[in-house]
């Protein structure tokens, strides 16, 4: 005999996509259903409730920077599995797929580019990339970016997307904070301008390096930002934690970043910005 | 001291009982066991050897969080003379999770930082478990800037399960104080030897562990996720900390391979918790060997050294 019986489904576990397929999606923010083609129109943010989606490294590069501006370097450097590590799956494995998948090399993509003509150095994160995680390519290539920008007395700007560290690296993607935290402050002595720009998510080990470390922080709207995760807070203390917990409102009130910006004006805030750091 | 004993070591404190139990009696009674005392203390040193050096990188986690191991105090007091603390990041409170202090190294005034457990369950809950909130790690900056002021070298030990994840730390800005850290510490113009003394979880145990030497304890471990925590996301189940020490590489002998760390420092057999001086002794030494190698390197070059140092660390292709 059943003692209890459940009257409803449990949990459901819904997949969460990127960016569906088909013409039409469901915001997250809302649950309007909105044509794709308008919603690229839009930045993807909802037209209804400013919902941002999580968009490719690719989108980000369209939307900040100048037509055809973009000249990707250190495009061809990949990881290599130094561990032997497995887990359920193997890393090659994992990164064979996530290439596959993403048409990527790894969760980081830097350049120069212009913003309304003015030159800078660029770089952007992917989450769909093994969740945006950082091991020794992503630390690797956000230095060139610093080093590239001091060279070039460039202003420095990163978008992060990501989880943290990438655990299949262990202790190796640990000191990607300290090597990319090491060349931001040389960067930041010789006058070097960087600004950082958290979207959804930028949590742990990125959080804790560079995403921090900027001159001027910009947050999208609604972006999860924080070191901790919020299931391991949660578990923690034993308790629920209040709406909007480190959400970008939240940093803004806490005084970690300087200003949320609706992705539509991201690019004229940028100009603006670097018109007064370096006029 | 309440007598802990971790599986690995059952058989070992089974034949050290013996032992202890025969001297007794044969004290007692005025009999003659010197030979088979000796010959069970042989049997012990070789048990002991044979154990130690075939531990497992699960059971080296164990060791690194034995709870008799010797903490920072435990150290601070055997390494360091006149030892004066100092509180507060001059912000919002102090945090007991790390200490701080000026105190001398042979003679030589030097500032002292290290995380600090705690023992009795009240002392853990004061410590709050070797966890700090941002305003530890805005403390340690604090007096490292103190340092660097009065051109006094820094001595770090690293003792930690992590940065405290609650809401106050976020709220305060848990990444935004680690990442403050390791920005400053990369250009802090003054030598900074680290101590990986016991446990080195993540960017808990870096936010005050960029340095110029990094040494580790021969049974402490470093990672950049504890074993536990990694089981539970790639594995989906925490009891699979045995498969996730083994993935994660994190003992002294894999950093030394990975170019992570400069030195490991040999405990005493058993570990550090077997014999406090010895192994503060052991300590120590290589602290003044390190801190003599760089101490007259131009700050500039320290600082260009220190960066490159981490700069050299990854893998990959092109």
């Amino acid at each position: 005999m059943v003692w209890f019986k459940r009257k409803s489904p449990g949990l459901r576990i819904q997949k969460r996509k990127e960016m569906p397929d088909g013409l039409w999606v469901k915001c997250e923010g809302c649950g309007e259903i909105i044509y794709k083609k308008q919603l690229a129109e839009n930045s993807y943010v909802c037209t209804r409730c400013d919902f941002h989606f999580k968009i490719s490294s690719r989108d980000y590069i369209s939307l900040l920077l100048d037509a055809d501006s973009f000249q990707e370097t250190d495009a061809t450097m990949e990881a290599v599995d130094f561990l032997n590590f497995k887990d359920t799956k193997k890393y090659p494995e994992r990164l064979k797929s996530a290439i596959q998948q993403t048409g990527l090399k790894d969760a980081i993509r830097i350049g120069h580019g212009k913003i309304e003509q003015k030159p800078v150095v660029f770089g952007v994160m992917d989450f769909s990339f093994i969740g945006g995680s950082m091991g020794s390519v992503v630390g690797e290539k956000v230095a060139r970016a610093v080093d590239y920008a001091r060279e070039k007395k460039l202003p420095l700007i990163i978008v992060s997307a990501t989880g943290g560290a990438r655990m299949m690296e262990s202790i190796i993607s640990l000191m990607q904070m300290a090597k990319t935290a090491s060349r931001l402050a040389r960067f930041s002595d010789e006058g070097g301008f960087y600004i950082s720009i958290l979207t959804n998510p930028t949590t742990a080990g990125v959080v804790a390096s560079y995403a921090m470390l900027g001159d001027i922080h910009i947050a999208e709207p609604g972006a999860l930002i924080g070191f901790a995760g919020p299931r391991v807070i949660k578990q923690t203390i034993g308790q629920d934690l209040p709406e909007g917990f480190q959400r970008s409102q939240f940093q803004l009130e806490h005084g970690f970043v300087d200003m949320i910006v609706n992705r539509k004006q991201m690019k004229s805030t940028l100009n603006r910005l670097i018109s007064m750091f370096t006029d | 001291m309440g007598e802990i004993v971790l599986d690995f070591e059952r058989p070992i404190v089974e034949l050290e009982k013996k032992i202890t139990e025969m001297k007794a009696y044969a004290v007692e009674e005025n009999v003659e066991l010197a030979d088979e005392i000796k010959r069970l203390e042989t049997r012990l040193y070789r048990l002991m050897q044979d154990t130690y050096s075939k531990l497992n990188r699960w059971q080296r986690v164990q060791l690194a969080r034995h709870p008799n191991r010797p903490y920072t105090l435990d150290y601070v007091e055997r390494i360091f003379t006149d030892f004066i603390e100092i509180h507060g990041d001059r912000q919002f409170a102090d945090d007991p999770a790390l200490v701080a202090g000026l105190a001398r190294l042979n003679g030589e005034p030097v500032v002292v930082l290290g995380q600090q457990k705690g023992r009795t369950t009240k002392e853990k809950l004061y410590r709050n478990f070797g966890m700090m909130n941002p305003e530890g790690y805005r403390k340690a900056l604090r007096v490292m800037k103190l340092a660097a002021k009065f051109k006094k070298p820094v001595v770090i030990l690293i003792d930690t399960p992590g940065a405290y994840p609650g809401i106050g730390a976020e709220e305060r800005g848990q990444g935004e104080a680690i990442a403050r850290n390791l920005f400053e510490m990369s250009h802090l113009p003054v030598p900074i030897i680290i101590v990986i003394i016991g446990e080195g979880a993540s960017g808990g145990a870096l936010g005050i562990g960029v340095g110029d030497r990094i040494l580790m304890m021969e049974n402490a471990w470093y990672s950049v996720i504890s074993p536990e925590a990694c089981a539970a996301i790639l594995w989906r189940d925490s009891t699979k900390g045995v498969l996730a020490a083994e993935a994660l590489k994190l003992t002294a002998g894999d950093l030394i391979e990975l170019g992570v760390i400069d030195e490991v420092i040999q405990e005493p057999v058993g570990g550090a918790q077997r014999a406090y001086d010895e192994a503060a002794r052991k300590v120590k030494e290589h602290i003044v060997k390190n801190l003599d190698s760089i101490r007259d390197i131009p700050p500039a070059v320290l600082i260009e050294n220190r960066i490159n140092k981490y700069g050299k660390m990854g893998f990959f292709k092109e």
